[in-house]
């Protein structure tokens, strides 16, 4: 025989986030993306769970070590290359 | 090595000196670099190559197959550039712009199709076997940002995320390169690439989990 529990939450807010939703909100989270009823939710689920606070901050870190990686230097033979590609469109008039 | 990465010219530059009262070529914007282009200073064009040239490389490798091929995407869109010259209107960045030109070129040559098949790739961004029946993380995430603020080499660190970014799935890869290694906006990202703002946001997501999660999983503590 099944128990039917009363919806106790039926008439208030919509359910809580839980962690594996959050996670798949973070991005929309962190561009401004989500309602303002999503991103209080975000945010009342961030104030009580230390997991997905972590995760958030890790995505923070992530961005933050991508933004870092240096692009290869200009090799001599590129320079050259580019030089004599100017010099060539200048000629071309 | 000639320069270094962010617009900071250091050590190594095998030019001449230059005049005094001159700028330092960090120092000078796009704008003035482009003033003195159209006045046919070859330095300011080697300067914007200077700028420029290594954030393209890395675009153009994003979308062929072989080094030699994306130097010559990257050659090509010099070009373009400059006989486009006039064209620009300064509506977009110029790196914006430079980026435009190069993705046009780069799928233009073909070469992507062959490689890369498209995958689906539409589960969960987090393993779904690290929650619980709840919903509620079952195997949290490890910690490992003081491990990669603290405890390793800037230089080794860098070197560990270009290979991880070489790791993502080639469109994912382009807006991560985009958005967060070039620092472009959204809108720039999509303009680039040619997307839409939720196709953006959505290839931003699943790229940006999978660099969290091999981050974890390189520098992270206790083996799962």
């Amino acid at each position: 025989m099944r128990i039917r529990f009363p919806r106790l939450r039926a008439r208030s807010r919509q359910p809580e986030l839980v962690c594996q939703q959050v996670v798949e909100l973070v991005t929309d989270y962190l561009e401004g993306a989500l309602s303002d009823a999503d991103r209080q939710r975000f945010d009342r689920h961030l104030a009580g769970c230390p997991h997905c606070t972590e995760y958030l901050a890790q995505m923070r870190e992530t961005i933050r070590l991508a933004g870092r990686v240096a692009p290869e230097d200009l090799t001599p033979a590129m320079r050259t290359d580019l030089t004599d590609l100017y010099r060539r469109w200048q000629a071309e008039g | 090595m000639d320069w270094g990465g962010r617009g900071e010219s250091v050590m190594g530059d095998p030019r001449p000196p230059r005049a005094e009262g001159d700028t330092l070529p960090a120092m000078d914007s796009d704008e003035e670099l482009l003033r003195r282009l159209r006045a046919g200073d070859e330095r300011g064009f080697v300067d914007l190559v200077e700028r420029h040239n290594g954030a393209m490389l890395r675009l153009a490798l994003s979308f062929v197959p072989s080094r030699a091929v994306a130097e010559e995407v990257v050659q090509d869109t010099w070009l373009a550039a400059l006989r486009g010259l006039g064209a620009f209107e300064g509506r977009s960045s110029l790196k914006t712009w430079l980026f435009t030109i190069l993705v046009n070129r780069a799928r233009t040559t073909g070469v992507r199709e062959a490689r890369s098949v498209p995958i689906a790739d539409a589960g969960p961004v987090v393993d779904a076997s690290r929650f619980g029946p709840d919903g509620g993380w079952a195997v949290p995430p490890e910690h490992w940002i003081e491990e990669a603020e603290n405890r390793i080499d800037a230089v080794k660190l860098s070197e560990l995320l270009r290979v991880l970014l070489d790791t993502l799935p080639a469109r994912q890869r382009e807006v991560v390169l985009l958005r967060d290694v070039e620092e472009l906006t959204s809108a720039d990202v999509c303009e680039v690439l040619a997307i839409s703002e939720a196709n953006q946001r959505v290839l931003l997501h699943r790229g940006r989990a999978r660099l969290r999660q091999a981050l974890e999983s390189e520098l992270g503590g206790a083996p799962r």
